[in-house]
């Protein structure tokens, strides 16, 4: 090159393309995307999250939360499952047909094959897709996040780092307020081994008034991390925001690029 | 053009036009060299002491991470980049720096931004994004300086004798345009009132942190290796054609990067990332062979001086890219995804690469932009040793630590917490190195500051001795003779 005009020409075209690709490519692919629509479903996904929750993100954003848990999910595959809803009119021989066959863990062939069998039995089954791979195998998210899962986020925080555990599905997987709060006060206090720092800072302890109640707010604590009596460790605002926020992870609607057969729960 | 080829009789009064510019820029560069590395160990005490900093949100570790990181990145790499560009660029133009002040105003503004950001992610207000977190009122204050620097460095660059071009003037001026467009974008997209929607914030991230972490500060780095390696070993570069090819490939391929491979993402997105990441493999060869083709055969003993920083930074450099070569692979990427292996090669990129490559670069001008020979000539042989061993301890154990973490991990069959132990393990055994980086570094700022101090009382008895001088001369003893006439 023999002078700065076509240094400047080379650095065009290459940073250019690269811009094109992923900032230009990005914006017009992700950047106007809506509301999907939830297979076999009229639901739309996701919904805003509720004013305390997305306080809560701003308060997961400040402390840096993104700098040991992930909100993303991975996955290998789906797999077929073979479920036995009736064993129709003979159910011996039909359960003793069952018991022959492999009914998890099934490419679609396999899962036709065995539907087919049973169904020639008398028996009548459902096949269940269900995704596979180890952040899946953990029980971290039924199925992997997608781009639709981050829609109302900002900054969205995928995170890079597992030196805590993904938290794609924290809201589903521990539902309970109290339990999130314990957490935050004293990860120990409830998760064994736990390599997270206390976040103290976000919770007031005080002394309960003579004769007063304690407050609605005031953390459960299991029998050893108790606070000393005669106080109570009461969550600050920022500390609530957070917890909302965290029981608002929830990815948990079978979607056209991550499709699963959601499972009822029993109530 | 051969920068062994030196003009001697005019080279004295260019390196002294870059004095009070390299000063403002190496002298906070330094500081917030030390600054960022002892935050750094203060951030992974969380790991040692869990509740260490409970009650104190400042230091957080997710707050005192993000501060230490853009405090080495923004605070130390970039402005020591510029500070030596400056300089190459004035030697290379066989000229006078232009516009002497600017820079100085400039680097003043730029450690300001720095502070400025650096404040406000401990206090809670970063902006999220990796590598970007510093607020908007702080980018523009970086922003701006950058622009004022660079009308310097370019001006200095056209006003050069030799209109043929020079392999680091290839790399050097690419980054002055690089970094512009790359931060530019990526503030104009995530840190407004109307950001991008969704996932597209984070390709955008991962697109800036790619295009500054490893193609910004390899064109930097790259580019004063090849300034100095030469110069230091006493043989022209070899080869000017294979350097051409090296910056080409550097940039088309190196600017694809970053993309995670298992991220929430429209599946082209990673893919292309890992196919131009497959393909940087080009480019390190390249530099690889250029590097040990000029070391090799030349008459010059290692023995801790500038020419060992370089050729340290520049294997470090090789080392770095194949990490992030290998990440970007999709088989290894399962493994390595996720954990200390990602941060590893960030550290070893900034730390053992960047940082090493502008120390022996700083040691090697700044005796002769002052004039005078460095004040702790010893430190520089010890500063060495204790960053070499330091980097080795640091990213070979975060890389090593990943990678067993990443193979529980991938294991369901094994407890999540077991994942964590064992980085853990590595993680306290690199602190040692983090300890010996940091110790290191305060030997640098050493022999920075004690410069900056020397230079300023020299500066300060010459002012007073100008200021003195016509007080003792004639106009003195006039007026007392004439008090001693209108006395009589």
């Amino acid at each position: 090159m023999k002078n700065g005009f076509s240094v400047f020409l080379a650095v065009f075209i290459a940073l250019g393309l690269s811009w094109c690709g992923f900032v230009l490519g990005s914006v017009k692919q992700l950047g106007t995307a809506k509301q999907a629509a939830v297979l076999n479903s009229s639901d739309t996904y996701p919904l805003q999250r509720t004013g305390n929750a997305t306080l809560g993100s701003q308060v997961y954003r400040a402390n840096g939360c993104a700098a040991c848990h992930t909100e993303q999910v991975r996955q290998d595959g789906v797999v077929c499952d073979v479920v036995l809803t009736a064993a129709g009119k003979k159910p011996t021989v039909v359960s003793n047909l069952v018991s022959t066959l492999k009914l998890t863990g099934l490419t679609r062939e396999e899962a036709d094959a065995v539907s087919d069998k049973i169904a020639a039995a008398g028996g009548s089954v459902e096949t269940h897709i269900v995704a596979s791979g180890a952040d899946i195998a953990r029980g971290w998210g039924i199925r992997r996040s997608v781009a639709a899962d981050y829609l109302y986020d900002h900054p969205v925080q995928l995170g890079s780092l597992r030196a805590g555990p993904d938290l794609a599905n924290v809201g589903a997987r521990f539902p309970d307020l109290n339990w999130q709060l314990v957490h935050l006060y004293a990860p120990q206090a409830v998760v064994k081994n736990s390599a997270m720092p206390p976040f103290r800072f976000l919770f007031e302890v005080r002394k309960i008034n003579l004769g007063g109640a304690s407050s609605p707010d005031a953390l459960q604590f299991p029998k050893d991390f108790a606070p000393p009596a005669g106080c109570e460790v009461v969550p600050s605002p920022e500390a609530k925001q957070l917890a909302a926020y965290l029981l608002s992870l929830k990815a948990d609607a079978p979607l056209y690029e991550a499709p699963f057969t959601p499972v009822m729960t029993k109530p | 053009m051969n920068p062994t080829e030196t003009n001697h009789f005019s080279m004295s009064e260019v390196d002294a036009s870059c004095r009070v510019p390299l000063l403002a820029l190496f002298g906070g560069a330094a500081l917030w060299l030390v600054a960022g590395l002892a935050l750094s160990l203060a951030a992974i005490m969380t790991f040692h002491k869990p509740d260490m900093f409970a009650d104190c949100p400042f230091l957080a570790y997710g707050r005192a991470q993000a501060a230490a990181n853009d405090l080495l990145l923004y605070g130390f790499c970039i402005p020591a980049g510029l500070g030596v560009m400056l300089w190459i660029f004035s030697r290379l133009s066989q000229s006078e720096l232009v516009l002497p002040l600017v820079p100085v105003v400039a680097a003043n503004i730029w450690h300001l931004g720095v502070l400025v950001g650096t404040v406000a992610i401990l206090i809670g207000d970063s902006t999220g994004f990796a590598w970007l977190e510093f607020p908007r009122g702080s980018s523009v204050l970086l922003f701006a300086a950058f622009l004022l620097i660079a009308v310097s460095a370019v001006a200095t660059f056209g006003a050069r004798r030799n209109r043929e071009l020079y392999p680091s003037h290839w790399f050097l001026l690419a980054a002055l345009f690089w970094f512009p467009w790359i931060y530019s974008t990526t503030n104009l997209f995530l840190i407004t009132h109307h950001p991008v929607r969704g996932v597209a914030q984070a390709v955008i991230d991962s697109w800036f942190s790619n295009n500054l972490v490893f193609v910004w500060l390899a064109l930097v780095g790259v580019g004063t290796a090849f300034y100095f390696l030469p110069k230091l070993a006493g043989r022209p570069l070899q080869s000017r054609y294979l350097a051409l090819f090296a910056f080409w490939t550097l940039i088309l391929f190196g600017a694809w990067c970053g993309v995670p491979q298992g991220a929430p993402l429209p599946a082209w997105m990673p893919a292309a990332s890992a196919v131009a990441s497959s393909f940087l493999i080009v480019p390190l060869i390249a530099i690889a062979v250029i590097a040990c083709k000029t070391v090799c055969g030349a008459n010059v003993t290692c023995k801790g001086g500038p020419f060992c920083y370089v050729k340290f930074g520049t294997a470090a450099f090789i080392l770095s890219g194949l990490m992030l070569v290998a990440s970007a692979c999709p088989q290894i990427s399962r493994a390595t995804e996720f954990t200390w292996f990602g941060p590893a090669q960030a550290q070893l990129q900034i730390l053992g690469f960047f940082a090493i490559v502008m120390c022996g670069a700083i040691y090697e001008l700044l005796p002769r932009v002052m004039g005078f020979v460095l004040p702790f000539p010893k430190f520089v042989r010890l500063q060495h040793w204790l960053f070499m061993l330091g980097i080795v301890l640091w990213a070979g154990s975060l890389a090593v630590g990943g990678v067993e973490q990443g193979m529980k991990l991938n294991n369901p069959q094994t407890a999540f917490a077991d994942s964590t132990a064992v980085a853990l393990i590595f993680l306290r055994a690199g602190t040692t190195g983090l300890l010996l980086i940091l110790l290191g570094s305060l030997l640098f700022a050493a022999n920075v500051l004690a410069m900056t101090l020397k230079w300023k009382l020299a500066l300060l008895k010459s002012l007073l001795a100008a200021v003195k001088a016509p007080l003792e001369a004639a106009p003195a003893s006039a007026s007392l003779r004439r008090d001693q006439e209108v006395k009589s």
